[in-house]
């Protein structure tokens, strides 16, 4: 509830802007309701099947499927669940966190649940889908596979390194 | 043709999971509204920036911060706004995708996008008390590096 008094404060802003530029440069203010037109047009046309599909992901991958999942799975196919669950997952990377953590408590190795942060940071399904959209296949597709080494190095290097001994340690 | 494959894959896994399980597809549109309802102001809000930015901001000087000719420091500029910023990914992209139209690095773009999503540092302290202080500050280091790497890659092979 707290943030949306913020965002109305820029619209309301915007709207201001708006309204000055339309009086003293009305072909700039045309030109940028063209601009957001065209925008908020590709937006429209790709949003539905998008929130029908988050949708979909939140109700039949619920979190307790994941930590379950994740728990027990070890070696190559501990790497493939997390990567999975990691794209199923919908939300910001702090939703993944709590479930990071119980997921260590639970036994999951340091390497997998980085790569699960990791994952549910970067790459979510309908995220690609919109990346494709708005920066091309090319771009994508080329960032997707790029940033897959790069997770299991960086989970790689964490994990070689130990690096959870503060806090978890002691829960273990 | 890509939006249109979209939309069947979305009307087909829907369709299979009504008849496999009706409330819990039928809860899953509240989840898509719920969902639709925290993202439509923000939607709206930087849909209209873009067409600011778009419409007020000069090409050059898009193409001197962000684009080839700032070269590697533009790269890093965009890597580190991306690392501070949190905004959720599908509101970034249209505006990382304008950004490129008009003329910014493909490496800027590819740094941008790719902190914005794996490095956090306003969620940092959240992170450490989770993990451990040590696991959060190598885990978005080493992050940042590899994003400034793959945006490097990405912007030799996509020209």
């Amino acid at each position: 509830m707290k943030k949306v008094p913020k965002v109305l404060f820029f619209l309301i802003g915007l709207l201001v802007a708006q309204l000055l530029l339309a009086f003293y440069y009305p072909l700039r203010a045309r030109e940028i309701l063209l601009t957001s037109k065209t925008y908020l047009l590709e937006m429209l046309s790709i949003l539905p099947p998008i929130l029908i599909l988050v949708g979909l992901f939140e109700v039949w991958v619920p979190k307790s499927v994941i930590t379950r999942l994740l728990g027990i799975a070890s070696g190559w196919k501990g790497v493939a669940v997390a990567v999975l669950t990691g794209t199923a997952g919908m939300g910001p990377l702090y939703v993944a966190f709590p479930i990071g953590v119980s997921l260590l408590n639970k036994g999951a190795s340091l390497f997998n649940v980085a790569i699960f942060l990791c994952v549910w940071a970067s790459i979510k399904i309908p995220m690609v889908l919109f990346e494709v959209k708005f920066l091309g296949a090319e771009f994508a597709l080329l960032r997707l596979a790029l940033t897959v080494p790069a997770i299991l190095l960086i989970a790689a290097l964490l994990n070689t390194f130990r690096l959870n001994t503060s806090r978890i340690q002691g829960n273990l | 043709m890509f939006v249109w494959l979209i939309w069947a894959a979305a009307a087909l896994a829907f369709t299979f999971c009504f008849f496999k399980n009706r409330e819990k597809t039928a809860s899953s549109l509240r989840v898509s509204l719920k969902f639709l309802r925290s993202m439509a102001l923000p939607t709206l809000l930087i849909i209209w920036t873009i067409g600011f930015v778009l419409g007020l901001l000069p090409t050059e000087v898009i193409s001197r911060t962000i684009g080839r000719e700032a070269g590697f420091m533009g790269v890093a500029l965009a890597a580190v706004v991306g690392s501070i910023v949190l905004i959720q990914a599908f509101i970034a992209f249209p505006l990382a995708g304008s950004l490129l139209r008009e003329g910014a690095n493909v490496s800027a773009v590819a740094a941008f996008v790719t902190t914005l999503v794996m490095v956090g540092i306003v969620t940092l302290p959240l992170e450490a008390k989770c993990f451990g202080k040590k696991f959060a500050f190598w885990r978005n280091f080493l992050s940042f590096l590899f994003a400034l790497m793959i945006a490097l890659i990405m912007g030799a092979v996509l020209k």
